[in-house]
């Protein structure tokens, strides 16, 4: 599970409240376009220590976060 | 000027590609010379910028049309160098001939390094420069890719996409600190235009003379170092191209 990771980087980048950020908010409603999704990545890829290629579009932060499960499975 | 920057050069052994090697390394940017051919070659304009301007520089084989090889190639230049700021999409090929009869693989073989060597460089260094917030890409495209040149349809449609994708990305990471631009350079005197010495088109440079490599390089040392600028193509060809 990564979504606590990504909640905590989504709100550090947006200074949205980090209990407003859920599984199924849409990127773009919290205000991150798709290129500030490949970001968000590399802030990921540093705060939990993995390597992640994003080759696909996600839309939500729990698509980001079955993404991520599913390169690390 | 380039001062604890580092420098990707493709097809750097030679030609327009070292004259860009060497001059970043003049200017104190650390060097990775790029190349596909002459091992040799490329080991001597290293150790020329190395020792010539006490940067760090170093000579990678490579085939920018493989993008695994390339992904390998910035990993290993990223721990070489720590990291880059400077990409300098040179290393380029022709295969001339008439369309009506161009094979199949000329046309491929061509976009394949030209083009898409571009792109496969691109992808894999954008990762590096949107984490430092800085980034500079150089790519080298050609007036046969504004004008069109008889012969050269494979090499002129490399030399228009690669203005197409200067533009594109130029617009992508703009925001992100990243400028992308392009160099048209017109007849410039190397092996590759070696071919071209009667062409009847040299008598329409307004200059009135072919260009030299470090017209070239000036012109990359200037885009490297032009900070409001991005997307742009400049032309570098006595005038050939207006």
């Amino acid at each position: 599970m990564y979504f606590d990771a990504i909640a905590k980087i989504v709100s550090e980048r947006t200074g949205c409240d980090v209990a407003d950020v859920k599984p199924e908010s849409t990127f773009s409603e919290l205000g991150i376009d798709s290129l500030d999704t490949v970001e968000l990545l590399m802030n990921l890829e540093d705060e939990i220590g993995i390597e992640i290629e994003l080759d696909q579009k996600v839309e939500t932060i729990d698509d980001l976060n079955k993404f991520i499960q599913s390169k690390q499975g | 000027m380039l001062k604890d920057k580092v420098a990707i050069v493709t097809g750097a052994s030679r030609g327009i590609g070292e004259a860009i090697a060497r001059k970043f390394a003049s200017l104190g940017a650390d060097v990775a010379i790029v190349y596909a051919g002459s091992q040799d070659k490329a080991e001597a304009v290293a150790n020329a910028c190395a020792e010539s301007y006490g940067v760090k520089a170093k000579a990678y084989k490579c085939d920018v049309a493989d993008f695994e090889a390339t992904k390998e190639l910035v990993s290993q230049v990223k721990d070489d160098f720590g990291t880059v700021h400077i990409l300098v999409n040179n290393a380029g090929i022709t295969k001339d001939g008439l369309i009506a009869m161009m094979k199949e693989d000329s046309f491929d073989d061509v976009i394949n390094t030209n083009l898409k060597g571009a792109f496969n460089m691109i992808r894999h260094l954008t990762g590096i420069f949107m984490r430092n917030r800085e980034g500079c890409i150089i790519n080298i495209s050609s007036v046969a890719g504004i004008m069109g040149n008889a012969g050269q349809a494979n090499y002129s449609a490399s030399k228009a996409g690669l203005i197409g994708l200067t533009k594109s990305v130029a617009k992508e990471l703009a925001a992100r600190g990243v400028r992308c631009n392009a160099i048209a350079p017109g007849f410039i005197a190397t092996d590759m235009t070696e071919s071209q010495a009667d062409s009847p088109l040299l008598k329409m440079i307004p200059l009135g003379r072919m260009g030299e490599t470090e017209d070239i390089a000036e012109a990359a040392a200037y885009l490297a170092t032009a900070k409001y600028v991005t997307g742009e193509t400049l032309r570098v060809d006595g005038g050939i191209a207006m």
